[in-house]
């Protein structure tokens, strides 16, 4: 669904990724680990087209490298950044109706329905998201982009400043996401969640894939896990 | 006393409410682009000059409707082929093509139509008296223009506040990137919110150039009064626009049918001056000839006492 071959993108003169592969099958939870700074957030933005991409990015067999944000969300593409960026002088269910595309009808999330799983979304729709809690606006971030009806959607960092708590109900939803038949593309530095609900993961150093494998085979490398991802 | 109040009052209004569909085009522009559109006046004096023309052949009602068209469909045309594309080169090189735009209009204003004043007048289907008090008259004209203009300011705010449109609108004005990851076209979203204010501004030429009179100079004059009014406001906020338009329009009425001279206003503070004092000038103004710096003056103003302008948010 997602084959990404040779990426590499630039901030000015620095080069952050060099030659990144990877790819992602339909239905499919990948989760995308590593420690701060080793490019994983510009991965998601330069598939985005947030970020000039130098490679080849295809999605559903068609290159999105080159193409701008809206169009390659409007293919269904969807992603979540690490900033929570909620529109805070709108209210809840105005975020939301920002993630619908024109035609909503068919799309697998509806607005009333995701006030059912969140109430704490539900209660609050007609607030200004910018009084939310954490938890609640990365909820909603989250919530929004589905409203979107994404095929696979990639989301930066869900669970960082979260409560344990938030963090169940994250996964909860991510596993929801799935169910749906929505392929995910997580990216953590934790392993916590990510070895409970992925079926595959990737480990990024320095702008490239340095480990490729099962929850099962990550969980036997300690090598691996202490090189890239123990602090 | 009475009559006089009332009447500066309704005269005060029209003009504010001309100020505000200018101010509230460009407050909205600004905040879209970080930058002041210098020609936006530029647009108000097509406007007035399409509708000219126009009323010529069709009438003052078809240059009502097509004037303010041909207006939104240039400023979008500027947007998309001239503004967009000096957006890379940075903020002060989008300022100075905006100043050279206004410029351009400007001559090319004096070229087509020339450098006098255009016999532009209100239909005659208006051409009545809509009440008359205390034997003075109030023109329906005048009545018309706040009509036309409140009405289109209710259509604006439902539109930008109930629906979808316009919360995509409010959103990619302070979170461009995140709308457009949501699958909205941003660079079209801002391409027509340019063409709707220049359209605005259009529709306010429309409707002013008969009473202000139609030439050449009328972007300057009316221009420089409105960056006031946003810069009052605070830029980027439209209640703030609203504000600083309506109080700058009531000022200058009450200004000019005050008659006051400045002895007068001496006189009340107990003091008094000869007539031949070196500074008799001073003292010898009248209101009705201060009133065109009375908005200039309010703006050192709140530059002092609130840089932010009236409404406007404190920068981070
Ligand atoms: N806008 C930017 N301009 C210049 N350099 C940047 C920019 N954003 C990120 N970088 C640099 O690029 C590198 C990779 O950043 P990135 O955000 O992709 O890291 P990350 O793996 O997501 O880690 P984390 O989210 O924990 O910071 C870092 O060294 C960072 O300093
Ligand atoms: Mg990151």
């Amino acid at each position: 669904m997602l084959n990404v071959t040779n990426l590499h993108a630039y901030y000015g003169k620095s080069h952050i990724l060099q030659g990144v592969n990877f790819n992602i099958k339909e239905g499919e939870i990948v989760s995308l680990l590593g420690r701060n700074g080793v490019g994983r957030s510009t991965t998601v933005k330069t598939i985005m087209g947030e970020v000039e991409p130098q490679g080849s990015i295809q999605f559903k067999n068609i290159e999105i490298a080159g193409k701008k944000s809206f169009e390659i969300a409007n293919m269904g593409l969807g992603y979540v950044p690490e900033n929570r960026d909620i529109f805070p002088t709108l209210t809840v269910r105005q975020n939301l109706l920002l993630g619908q595309k024109s035609d909503a009808s068919s799309s697998r999330w509806s607005i009333e329905e995701m006030f059912g799983m969140f109430p704490n979304l539900g209660e609050r729709a007609e607030v200004a998201g910018g009084v939310l809690s954490g938890g609640e606006q990365q909820m909603l971030c989250m919530c929004r982009t589905l409203m979107g009806d994404p095929e696979l959607i990639m989301i930066d960092e869900p669970t960082e400043g979260l409560a344990p708590k938030i963090v169940e109900q994250v996964a909860e939803l991510l596993q929801e996401i799935a169910n749906r038949g929505v392929a995910i593309l997580l990216v953590e530095q934790k392993l916590s969640i990510a070895l409970k609900i992925s079926h595959r993961l990737y480990v990024m150093g320095h702008g490239q894939i340095v480990y490729e494998g099962t929850p099962d085979s990550l969980m036997a490398a300690d090598d691996v896990r202490a090189e890239w991802l123990e602090v | 006393m009475l009559e006089v109040f009332i009447f500066a009052t309704l005269n005060g209004l029209v003009t504010g409410l001309l100020l505000f569909m200018l101010a509230s085009g460009l407050t909205l522009i600004f905040s879209m682009m970080g930058v002041l559109n210098f020609a936006h006046a530029s647009f108000y004096m097509l406007g007035a000059y399409f509708a000219y023309s126009i009323s010529l052949y069709f009438g003052f009602w078809s240059g009502l409707i097509f004037a303010p068209i041909i207006v939104g469909v240039l400023g979008a045309l500027v947007e998309r082929y001239g503004l967009r594309r000096v957006h890379q080169q940075g903020h002060v090189a989008e300022l100075v093509f905006t100043f050279g735009l206004a410029f351009l209009i400007e001559e090319a204003v004096q070229f087509f139509w020339g450098a006098d004043t255009k016999n532009y007048q209100s239909p005659d289907l208006l051409d009545f008296p809509l009440f008359t008090l205390f034997g003075q008259e109030f023109p329906a004209y005048r009545g018309f223009m706040i009509g036309i203009s409140v009405a289109i300011f209710i259509g604006l705010y439902y539109v930008l506040t109930k629906s979808r449109i316009g919360i995509i609108i409010q959103a990619a004005i302070t979170h461009p990137h995140t709308v457009s990851n949501l699958g909205h076209n941003v660079p079209l979203i801002f391409m027509g919110v340019f063409g709707v204010g220049s359209a605005l501004a259009g529709v306010a030429g429309v409707i002013a150039g008969p009473v202000l009179t139609t030439f050449p100079g009328m972007a300057v004059v009316l221009g420089s009064i409105v960056f006031v009014i946003v810069v009052i406001g605070g830029l980027g906020s439209l209640a703030g626009a609203f504000i600083a338009s309506i109080l700058i329009g009531l000022l200058q009425s009450y200004a000019i049918a005050s008659n006051l001279g400045m002895p007068d206003l001496l006189n009340l503070l107990g003091l008094e001056f000869g007539r031949d004092h070196p500074l008799t000038d001073l003292w010898t103004l009248t209101l009705p000839q201060i009133a065109p710096i009375l908005p200039f003056l309010l703006l050192v103003l709140v530059l002092i006492f609130r840089p932010t302008g009236l409404m406007g948010k404190r920068e981070q």
